[in-house]
């Protein structure tokens, strides 16, 4: 398998390949199977390394090691009974899920999941076929995943108040002070970096890092990176800000009512949130897949991490109050992300 | 001593260990003060360390505490009282049970039925026992009543069934002739205390 990699970027210019119709289909495929698989094995990696965080073993009987755990709870969930509560607003109790998975995939759309490659010319029909990194390579990439990710909290919060559920509707309350809260500063400080590569396209991201660890971008910005790491934990609904579905609190919040595949749906679209946040850190921070010829390796090394990550701060840390949220976002880290993009800009100038 | 000491809910009267947790700052600049000081404390990093040594604990060190339960067990505790056993004497072979019926007499549930017929040789044996476990409370007193350490309660705990009333026969509680070697003495519940011997007393016979 050929790999193209973008060591630089004058090369990349000049050899682009066609983007066809078909590269993207095929793309888009890839995302989507490869996406969803992840993402329910997610769940899996999840309940392991929690457990193993507190000196268990967890799911160990569905296949060796508790492989195949996914499946049995796959048909759990494809076989389950699909209720929909008396008094809810039926079509928006129905409809919600499918925002929260459909906004989670199309903001993946725009992310590079894998460095690009050409398929192989033995392969019969699609031989030839160059699959891009980017299904959609937008000239706005980072504020289309971000504004997608923004409108996926539609989900919750149509949930949450289609459902009449007392639960739900604090669910619902706390989705949208939530959003209100670290939008801000995900934008602010996401907006830094984005003064310093000049261009919104994961693909310039990259470019930009090209050259090693030292190029990474997470050296010249560190305060963003650590204000974009917090708000992605608020963006994806993680521990230490699962406000929305916090069970010791709001049982499960937006989600009390729901059952069987349209919860399901919740939790992919959420296990695909974390990828894509760990996505955006890697390629925005990390050096992307720059590096030549191993680029797909890293940037699962990468994303792995921030995955894990993830799962770390939730074995380790604790929730905080919704007010505590709206304090740090709105008082501390919004402040601190408009000093730093005044600052980067200031230093750019001189 | 009386339930007084207890009943007083005045907190601060008793002998509490208050814990000195210090004023909450009233100002706007101690507030910053001790959000900084708190920020950089780096105790959410001590958090993440327990958690990863924890988990390097687990999988490299040995010191996973699962216990995969149907496939492992706990060790329980001689005393504990579970479904019985009926023991055999080991030079014979022979069961212990005499058929005196001091157990199916002292049962408070009752659920202890026997019977016992003379054999060839004209000695007792038991015809019959069952034990209703859907009635035993598992009190242990048929264990501490019985004269020959014949009836004891075993190790086994798991008692779920599939009906009610679930019979145990006689034969289901001995021990197997072929595990006669494997059979425990049981020191739990009902057995001769270790210094049975010096309590032993001449029977008084002249009063
Ligand atoms: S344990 Fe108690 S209730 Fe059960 S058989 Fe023995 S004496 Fe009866
Ligand atoms: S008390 Fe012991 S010896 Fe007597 S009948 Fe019961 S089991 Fe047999």
């Amino acid at each position: 398998m050929e790999i193209v990699t973008f060591t630089e970027v004058e090369t990349f210019v000049q050899h682009i390949p066609e983007v066809t119709a078909a590269g993207v289909i095929i793309k888009a495929i890839i995302i989507l199977a490869v996406i969803s698989a992840i993402a329910g094995f997610g769940t899996y990696i999840e309940r392991k390394v929690l457990a193993f965080m507190q000196r268990r073993l967890g799911p160990m009987h569905v296949g060796p090691y508790g492989l195949l755990q996914l499946v049995a709870d796959g048909v759990k969930l494809f076989t389950k009974e699909d209720i929909v509560p008396q008094n809810a607003n039926s079509l928006v109790f129905k409809i919600a899920p499918s925002i929260t998975a459909a906004t989670a995939f199309i903001a993946l759309a725009a992310v590079p999941v894998f460095p690009d490659f050409t398929i192989p010319h033995w392969v019969p029909l699609l031989g030839g076929v160059f699959v891009p990194s980017i299904a959609a390579d937008l000239n706005i990439g980072i504020l289309f995943v971000l504004g997608m990710m923004a409108a996926g909290l539609y989900g919750p919060l149509l949930a949450g108040m289609a459902q009449a559920n007392k639960w739900g509707i604090i669910g619902a309350a706390r989705t949208a002070i939530q959003f209100l809260s670290y939008e801000v500063v995900t934008g602010l400080s996401i907006l830094a970096p984005i003064m310093l590569v000049g261009s919104l396209s994961f693909v310039d991201f990259n470019a930009a890092q090209a050259g090693g660890i030292s190029h990474w971008l997470i050296w010249q910005q560190p305060v963003a990176f650590v204000l974009f790491l917090i708000a992605g934990f608020a963006e994806t609904n993680r521990t230490p800000f699962d406000l929305l579905e916090h069970e010791a609190e709001v049982v499960s919040g937006y989600a009390t009512e729901y059952s069987g595949m349209r919860w399901g749906m919740f939790f992919i679209g959420e296990y695909a949130n974390m990828i894509t946040i760990s996505i955006i850190a890697a390629v925005v921070f990390l050096g992307g897949y720059s590096e030549a010829g191993i680029g797909w390796l890293t940037i699962i090394l990468k994303v792995g991490f921030f995955f894990f990550l993830m799962l770390w701060v939730r074995a380790s840390w604790p929730h905080i109050r919704p007010d505590q949220l709206m304090w740090l976002c709105w008082k501390v880290l919004m402040p601190i992300a408009v000093i730093n993009v005044v600052i980067t800009g200031i230093v750019m100038m001189v | 001593m009386g339930l007084e000491q207890f009943k007083n809910r005045n907190v601060g009267t008793q002998n509490y260990k208050m814990l000195n947790l210090g004023q909450s700052p009233e100002k706007g600049l101690d507030k910053f003060k001790q959000v900084v000081n708190r920020t950089f404390k780096g105790e959410l990093f001590v958090g993440l360390w327990v958690t990863m040594r924890e988990m390097i604990n687990a999988l490299f060190r040995d010191n996973m505490h699962t216990v995969k339960y149907p496939f492992e067990k706990l060790p329980i505790s001689p005393r504990y009282r579970a479904i019985h056993d009926m023991l055999r004497l080991l030079e014979s072979g022979h069961y212990r049970c005499i058929g005196c019926g001091l157990c199916e007499k002292i049962c408070i549930s009752n659920c202890i039925t026997m019977d016992t017929r003379y054999d060839e040789n004209q000695r007792k044996e038991v015809s019959e026992y069952t034990i209703n476990f859907g009635r035993c409370i598992f009190c242990g007193y048929c264990a501490e009543v019985c004269p020959e350490l014949a009836i004891v309660h075993g190790p086994r705990y798991e008692t779920a069934s599939e009906q009610r009333a679930s019979f145990s026969l006689f034969e289901d509680m001995l021990t197997p002739i072929d595990k006669l070697n494997l059979q425990q003495e049981y020191d739990g519940f009902g057995a001769v205390s270790p210094n049975a011997d010096e309590n032993i007393k001449k029977t008084p016979l002249a009063y």
